[in-house]
């Protein structure tokens, strides 16, 4: 056809070569489109690294502790003055005469090594030792009292300003306006660094040791808090996991279709979207003040979390359920077993990899959680481990989470490191947590 | 007996009758299988389950309702002149029980006997000084009503001790009597122990119906009690807040609704765009290879704890916001703001929008799309123009799921926006939010007496409306939506 028998304008006809105006707007719109969802993928995944390294890069410094190394004469005129070694006379020797060994034997040490500058106070010298070394070297003689009369090689704590020197969060410039440091204390503590006196080690006490107060950040760690979050998990575990199945059980294979069952359906979807502070406020009228259960204590913070995970253990557990082939089930049924046998023999052992996975990840979040714990008063400051289970259940304790937030409101910067620390050791739980997870699904799970 | 030494001899106890009563079927049975009803281990079932659940609920029941009498039983021996000026009830019960703890002490030292204790009178002998003996401190003398009230509360909460062991021991040995009573060969067992298990199935399921109503119950009943201290209009449209704790405060919930709100929309502005842009990239655009390498990448931000996040704004994008756009712009000097917590959160809700709207996407009819090209549409026009339209009620779900995990977070907002109640339209300014109310009002406080603690609670009723109808609005959508295409 042309243009004269159609009766249009003549056009000049686009060559197939050349690509037309419009055409290659919309190329370009396709590009743009397209680098949006790249763009934003993107963007998500640069907020995961910065997110991570920024918690890493603040936070890898709380494993290494600086430790000044010197040797302590225990003199026995001084710790057991009767020389009786009797426990009970031991034990009355006040940390303040340790803290006075610690200094001597400081100031000898550098004395020797001809370190000392002049004029500076042997105060200044033991201001330099953290004030929670010599509880520790107290400790230490009273689970070995034959140590009295010997000189040890004691390892104790930096002040939490000479180890942040180190770190780079104290200068000389902070220093001099710093009631707790001295310049010329950090420059002896460099001198001690470059004679082998003074050096970074790794810190097994951040993990292990208890919370130390707000002066003492050095020797902060978080040993209560693993404990008590280990001790919430265990009741997690224990509670929600029968308790999940169970309900997912009977919701997915036994409940009729009415209006009761409705409810409940309803009831498990809004739980697990109601906001977890929500649960804290639950504990505390529910466990605290009408159950009368003691506060900050592991078994309100495992109820609380118990019911917050329960949701999120049955929605996973019925899709499990759900998967297992209903030919299993017939086959079952058809050599005679009944509904009950079917299901508890056939059915749930083939989702119990499913189950487990949800489960897994459920505590996993659960073991994150914070805010619940703080309004059951979780965030009181807890220095003694509680006992052993089950009477432990009921002693005060902290979580890590917790622990993390409550150092993040102290004021000396060295905390904010300790608190990073304390996320990658809880990073670490839940990484672990969840690769089992991701090996179990991959290990068991069954495609139909 | 320890409670926990009273539920391992009841589980012995139901153990042991499982044995008994599976012997006991097949002995019936005259040692031939093929005689019973059901296998033999049904009848042991049996036995054990009508031994061991309903003596354990019995102790589950008693241990809640048993400190609710005594407490009531108690409180009510105190008379109004053994509560000092100042004081309250709650905490003279709380003298009592301390008081009470220290008799137990001072007689597991055995200093003194049962007989000492029941002479002993506070108004002759000095109690403080030895219950401080055993370290129990008491803050002022203890009065004769107290002390009085101490020993009727320990002898009710020994007494109920011991009728609560002799209870459940009696229950269970009851069970276990009746259900080996009813083994006889024709007996129906394996209907019985499933018809049991059934029942604690049910049970299992309604737990989830108790906690909603514990959590309904608890907030609305402490609300109550706080609009009786405080007056509902002045909570409802007062426009400021602030707590005194000597009484006398303003209690207004708007500056915390706007600060919410405000942070919510930030943290959406960044989070939506960005979540459906990743969601149509990862189902439209990504090839299996990358899409399997980035989406659980992504859905690490969702695993990741919120006080991680909160960290996260705490010492890095506060600090970073204010030096490099608060200060020269000249718009505030807090670290702390809005904007720090609106971010983070936002970034934290990217995987929560991009997971479900990827489900979502994915779930349109591929017959769609071919109907799309075929007309000679471009990609992104196929997206744009057919499977956004299509998909948008399910997108719309779950912007409303990541707005009420907005409006419910508290890490983030605790640690990045600060404290101060501000109706200020700058984001860089510190503002507060419901839930970081709730918890400054309420961490570690027990004693529920002045409208500056109980206000939590009204907070607390109008976050979980306000989240439940999101919430409920969003699943809605997002199941009409599903049945539009199956």
């Amino acid at each position: 056809m042309t243009a004269e028998a159609t009766n249009m304008p003549a056009k000049a006809r686009p060559s197939l070569y050349a690509i037309d105006p419009r055409t290659k707007r919309r190329n370009a719109a396709e590009k743009r489109f397209r680098l949006y969802g790249v763009a934003a993928v993107g963007f998500g995944l640069l907020a995961l690294v910065v997110l991570l390294s920024s918690v890493l890069g603040s936070g890898l410094g709380a494993f290494r502790q600086s430790v000044l190394t010197m040797q302590v004469p225990l003199d026995a005129a001084v710790l057991d003055k009767e020389g009786t070694r009797d426990p009970a006379a031991i034990a009355k020797v006040t940390t303040i005469a340790y803290g006075k060994l610690l200094q001597d034997a400081l100031t000898a040490e550098l004395t020797e090594k001809a370190l000392l500058p002049a004029g500076m106070k042997p105060k200044d010298v033991g201001g330099m030792i953290s004030k929670e070394a010599p509880a520790q070297l107290r400790n230490l003689v009273l689970a070995n009292p034959d140590l009295i009369g010997t000189t040890v090689s004691f390892d104790a704590l930096a002040n939490g300003r000479i180890d942040g020197f180190f770190k780079g969060r104290v200068t000389m410039e902070s220093a001099k306006l710093d009631s707790n440091v001295s310049p010329e204390q950090l420059e002896l503590a460099q001198a001690m660094r470059d004679a082998g006196l003074l050096a970074l080690k790794f810190n097994p006490g951040f993990i292990f040791a208890p919370d130390a107060s707000e002066l003492r950040p050095e020797a902060a760690g978080l040993g209560v808090a693993i404990l008590g979050s280990a001790y919430m998990m265990l009741i997690v575990l224990v509670l929600s996991l029968p308790i999940g199945v169970a309900a997912s059980i009977y919701l997915e294979e036994f409940a009729p279709k009415n209006r009761f069952t409705d409810l409940i359906e309803v009831n498990i979807a809004n739980l697990a979207a109601v906001p977890s502070i929500v649960f804290g406020i639950l504990g505390l009228a529910a466990f605290i003040n009408f159950g009368g259960l003691p506060q900050s204590s592991s078994v309100v913070g495992g109820l609380v979390l118990t019911l917050m995970t329960l949701p999120r253990i049955i929605i996973p557990a019925r899709a499990a359920l759900k998967s297992v082939p209903p030919s299993i089930k017939d086959a079952a049924l058809g050599v005679g077993a009944s509904k009950t046998q079917t299901i508890f023999h056939h059915v749930l052992p083939l989702a119990m990899p499913g189950i487990l996975t949800g489960a897994i990840i459920g505590l996993a979040q659960a073991l994150g959680e914070t805010a619940p714990l703080l309004l059951i008063g979780m965030v009181a400051f807890v220095r003694d481990y509680p006992a052993a289970p089950p009477e432990g259940f009921f002693d005060p304790a902290s979580a890590i989470p917790v622990q993390i937030y409550s150092w993040t409101q102290r004021a000396d910067p060295a905390f904010t490191e300790r608190a990073s620390g304390a996320i990658i050791v809880l990073l670490v739980f839940l990484l672990v947590m969840n690769s089992l997870a991701v090996v179990l699904r991959r290990k068991f799970e069954r495609r139909w | 007996m320890s409670i926990g030494l009273l539920s391992l001899i009841v589980i012995a106890l139901a153990a042991a009758g499982f044995l008994i009563g599976r012997q006991l079927a097949l002995s019936k049975a005259g040692g031939d299988i093929r005689r019973l009803h059901s296998l033999p281990g049904y009848y042991g079932q049996t036995v054990f389950l009508f031994t061991a659940v309903p003596a354990l609920l019995l102790m589950l029941l008693w241990l809640l309702v048993q400190p609710l009498l005594i407490e009531t039983r108690v409180t009510s021996m105190i008379s109004a002149a053994d509560i000092p000026d100042g004081s309250s009830a709650n905490l003279v019960m709380t003298d009592v029980r301390r008081v009470a703890e220290g008799i137990d002490l001072i007689l597991a030292r055995g200093q003194l006997g049962e007989t000492d204790i029941a002479a002993m009178r506070a108004d002759l002998a000095d109690v403080r000084s030895r219950l401080a003996e055993v370290g129990v401190a008491v803050g002022t003398n203890v009065k004769p009503g107290v002390f009085e009230a101490a020993k009727a509360y320990r002898d009710l909460s020994h007494g109920g001790h011991l009728a609560l062991t002799v209870a459940v021991l009696a229950l269970a040995l009851a069970g276990f009597g009746y259900a080996l009573s009813r083994i006889r060969p024709e007996f129906r067992a394996r209907n019985v122990s499933e018809g049991f298990v059934r029942v604690l199935l049910i049970a299992a399921s309604l737990v989830a119906i108790l906690t909603t109503v514990g959590i309904v119950l608890s907030l609305v009943f402490e609300t109550i009690h706080f609009f009786r201290l405080y007056p509902a209009s002045k909570f409802f449209l007062s426009t400021t807040w602030n707590p005194k704790f000597g009484g006398g405060s303003d209690l207004g919930i708007w500056p915390l609704i706007w600060g919410t709100l405000y942070i919510s929309v930030i943290a959406l502005v960044v989070a939506v765009p960005v979540g459906i842009f990743a969601a149509i990239f990862l189902a439209e655009y990504a090839s299996k290879k990358v899409r399997a390498m980035t989406k659980p990448l992504l859905e690490v931000l969702a695993g990741i704890p919120t006080i991680v996040y909160g960290l996260f704004a705490l010492i890095t994008v506060g600090p970073v916001l204010r030096d490099w756009f608060a200060q020269p712009l000249g718009l505030g000097t807090s670290s702390s703001s809005v904007m720090t917590a609106g971010l983070v959160m936002g970034i934290m809700l990217i995987p929560f929008v991009s997971s479900l709207s990827d489900d979502i996407i994915n779930a349109v009819p591929q017959s769609l799309r071919d109907g799309s090209y075929g007309l000679g549409a471009t990609q992104s026009e196929t997206v744009r123009q057919v499977i956004l339209p299509a998909a948008l009620p399910g997108i719309v779900g779950a912007i409303l799921l990541a707005a009420s995990r907005a409006i419910g977070e508290t890490m983030i907002v605790v640690l990045g926006a600060g404290a101060a109640a501000k109706m200020s339209l700058n984001p860089f300014e510190a503002m507060t939010t419901v839930t970081v109310k709730i918890v400054s009002q309420l961490t570690g406080d027990t004693e529920f007496a002045s409208p500056e603690t109980l206000v939590s609670f009204a907070l607390g009723l109008t976050l979980f409306v306000f989240t439940l109808g999101l919430n409920i609005l969003a699943l809605v959508i997002v199941r009409k939506y599903r049945e539009q295409y199956e």
